[in-house]
């Protein structure tokens, strides 16, 4: 007699709406997604967390990469970099992160504006999953 | 303003925004956010120290 039967856990779905704000809002302002959401807590900590790493990147004289069809490792950083959104579009246009690397930690910067900008599409990803109910 | 940490400041930096977010994105309970982000960042530290001495002794 099967007495251990598992059931899948119950999805509440809230799929009511315009189920892509958190996620657009999550990519264009890190947190933002969370704080449609009403979790201040855990909006000002990936605000603070991804903005930081990406402002640490930029003072460490990292570089950012630009559009360009020619290099696939230079495409890769760039899908990177924009996945900050509107961090990596003020930092643009105020013409930051394209200076010459000089120093050695001029790389590390370099990685850290594009993991920042990773860290933020999952930031983004997990806002759209408890919008959907997908996670509570 | 420019800032050049060392390179364990670097590790330490990267570690903690890292793990906060980890934690934040792949759990559900507070209680497990705050687990899952020491964990990661324990490991963190863990690889790079592992790493550094393993470095160290393929040069030495």
């Amino acid at each position: 007699m099967a007495t251990d039967v598992r059931l899948p856990a119950k999805v509440e779905t809230r799929s009511g709406g315009f189920v892509y704000g958190p996620l657009i809002l999550g990519w264009l302002v890190p947190g933002a997604g969370h704080l449609l959401q009403r979790r201040w807590g855990r909006a000002a900590l990936l605000f603070l967390s991804i903005t930081s790493m990406f402002a640490l990147g930029l003072m460490m004289q990292g570089k950012l990469y630009v559009p360009n069809t020619s290099d696939l490792l230079e495409m890769i950083g760039f899908a990177g970099d924009l996945g900050a959104g509107l961090l990596y579009i003020g930092a643009s246009l105020m013409d930051l992160g394209h200076v010459p690397i000089q120093v050695a930690t001029a790389d590390y910067g370099t990685r850290f504006a594009v993991v920042a900008g990773l860290l933020n599409i999952m930031a983004a990803v997990d806002a759209h999953n408890i919008r959907t109910g997908r996670k509570p | 303003m420019n800032l050049a940490p060392s390179h364990f400041a670097a590790v330490l930096l990267f570690a903690t925004f890292v793990s906060v977010v980890f934690g934040i994105t792949q759990r559900s309970t507070t209680r497990a956010m705050v687990r899952h982000g020491a964990f990661c960042f324990a490991m963190f530290l863990a690889a790079v120290v592992a790493g550094s001495w393993l470095m160290w002794a393929i040069k030495h």
